[in-house]
């Protein structure tokens, strides 16, 4: 990847392209679950566009993040809780 | 105190884009706020220097000219305040002496067996995600739902390097054939649905076909057919039409029709001071939504006479929905394929056996929970109208999750 940035997930270390969003870079890396519901389910992104809230995940140390309109900067800290 | 501004402009897709464009232009102070990072809304959602040319006109023109773009920033609420307008928003509050609402539209899901699996999207979420960049290369995808939208998805999908092992589409072929004649006189429409398909393989196209259930224990694996046909898949995007984003104009007190906001000539609502432009008032497309644009953003100007040439590019002011929107029909079968313990509102997991056919939204609301959670009801809410006719529930603020304190603050709601 031409431009890239590192970013780290629960803990593991991912590179990304600079360009793209927490979503993205999280799906790409094979991280698919994003939270786990209220039942226990895995549950990921679905609209891609800020209305779902499915994405949620903590990002330096903010909890409820919309990975999908967040774009990826390098050295960010992401908890999906899993 | 604020500034105020002579227009806000909610919502930076094409529709928006061109109004603030044109504010501007007549010289009035316009800004122009979007949760977004980047201005353009669903269809010009690309990534930097990979927006088609048209795009990259409007962006240039938006650049030049003197416009407050606001971004990632949601309006929660709006009110009329001592004869003017406050947009509320997480961080800021803005005043304007008119606004135009462009909020577009989201997709219409409905529950089935399945759908919460991790990597089932809806349709244009798919596309949203292989549009920033999510890498499908090689990989085998399948579309499914209904609607001209899962043609440019299914093209985006296998322009980007993707499998597309098929696109369900629920609507029978017959039905489809009675927009044909409308189709035919819209030369353009039936060219780009012809290069979608050419970019996808048409022999992947079928009629009266849906996903009955999708499968896998962490993530989707497979999706099963109506016929039975169980394909596998790394990725699906489903989605069963558009719902026109109106919250906000509902909080404002603008009238619908159909579920869609009543326009006059000049765009405006039946709220005087407050102008719609884009799919809020109407399914139409981009052209459509660019010419609604320019409209209401002449008409939100004082003093500026909406010229003839400038109305005609928007093509038609009250909405009737074109046959090729009649022609998707959602067919029964789809909407009762979710299962008794099928989860239907996906903050909060409640299943279909939860709801009483006999409640209505907001009792379905009090009794179950269900719309409660941070989506405040956007997905399930159509959803349930769908499948059980709950109607849609009153729209209260917030329009989108906000803290506590930011609703607090300063006067509150008159
Ligand atoms: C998911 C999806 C995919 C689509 N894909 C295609 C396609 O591939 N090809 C095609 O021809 N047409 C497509 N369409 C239809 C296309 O969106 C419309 O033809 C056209 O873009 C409508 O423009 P608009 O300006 O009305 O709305 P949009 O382009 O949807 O813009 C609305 C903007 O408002 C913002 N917004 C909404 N609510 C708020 C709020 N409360 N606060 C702040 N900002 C807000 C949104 O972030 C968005 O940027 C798609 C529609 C959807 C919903
Ligand atoms: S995927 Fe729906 S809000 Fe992020």
């Amino acid at each position: 990847m031409a431009d890239s940035v590192t970013i780290r997930v629960d803990g593991r270390e991912i590179r990304a392209g600079s360009d793209t969003t927490v979503a993205v870079a999280l799906i790409n890396a094979g991280v698919w679950t994003f939270r786990t519901s209220v039942t226990g389910e895995p549950r990921g992104p679905v609209c891609g566009m800020g209305v779902c809230f499915e994405c949620r995940v903590a990002i330096d140390g903010v909890e409820h993040v919309r990975a999908c309109m967040e774009p990826v900067r390098d050295g960010m800290e992401i908890d999906t809780g899993g | 105190m604020a500034e105020v501004f002579d227009v806000a402009v909610v919502g930076a897709g094409p529709a928006g884009v061109a109004a603030a464009c044109r504010v501007a232009e007549r010289g009035a102070r316009v800004a122009l706020v979007d949760e977004g990072f980047r201005p353009g809304g669903q269809i010009y959602r690309h990534r930097e220097g990979r927006a088609p040319a048209a795009i990259g006109e409007w962006m240039a023109r938006l650049a030049r000219l003197k416009v407050d773009v606001i971004h990632r920033t949601a309006v929660h609420d709006a009110l009329r305040l001592d004869g003017k307008f406050q947009l509320r928003a997480e961080s800021v509050h803005l005043e304007a002496r008119k606004i135009v609402l462009a909020t577009g539209a989201r997709e219409l899901l409905l529950p089935f067996p399945g759908w919460t699996l991790p990597n089932v999207f809806s349709a244009g979420g798919l596309q949203a995600l292989v549009k920033s960049g999510l890498e499908v290369a090689g990989k085998p995808v399948v579309i499914g739902g209904s609607g001209p939208l899962l043609l440019p998805v299914a093209a985006t999908l296998a322009k980007a390097g993707a499998k597309v092992e098929l696109v369900c589409e629920q609507a029978r072929r017959a039905s489809l054939a009675r927009a044909l004649p409308w189709l035919a006189r819209s030369p353009r429409k039936l060219a780009e649905a012809l290069s979608y398909q050419a970019a996808f393989g048409p022999s992947r196209y079928r009629t009266s076909t849906w996903i009955s259930e999708a499968i896998g224990t962490d993530r989707l694996e497979a999706v099963v057919t109506n016929s039975a046909r169980r394909v596998s898949c790394d990725f699906a995007g489903v989605s069963f039409g558009l719902v026109p984003n109106v919250e906000l104009a509902v909080l404002l007190g603008c009238e619908l029709r159909d579920g869609f906001v009543v326009v006059d000539r000049r765009q405006q609502s039946t709220v005087p001071g407050v102008f719609v432009a884009g799919e809020p008032c109407g399914i139409a497309g981009v052209d459509g939504a660019l010419g609604q644009g320019l409209v209401a953003g002449d008409a939100a100007c004082r003093d500026v006479t909406v010229t003839a040439d400038v109305e005609a590019a928007r093509g038609w002011y009250e909405y009737k929905p074109p046959p090729l929107l009649r022609s998707f029909a959602l067919r029964h079968e789809v909407l009762e394929l979710a299962r008794a313990d099928t989860v239907v509102c996906r903050c909060e997991d409640v299943r279909l056996s939860r709801f009483d056919p006999e409640w209505s939204a907001r009792e379905a609301k009090l009794a179950t929970r269900a719309s409660m959670g941070p989506c405040q009801g956007r997905i399930c809410g159509p959803a349930l109208d769908a499948i059980l006719g709950y109607g849609a529930d009153c729209v209260r603020c917030p329009a989108k999750p906000a803290t506590f304190e930011s609703l607090l603050i300063p006067e509150d709601r008159k």
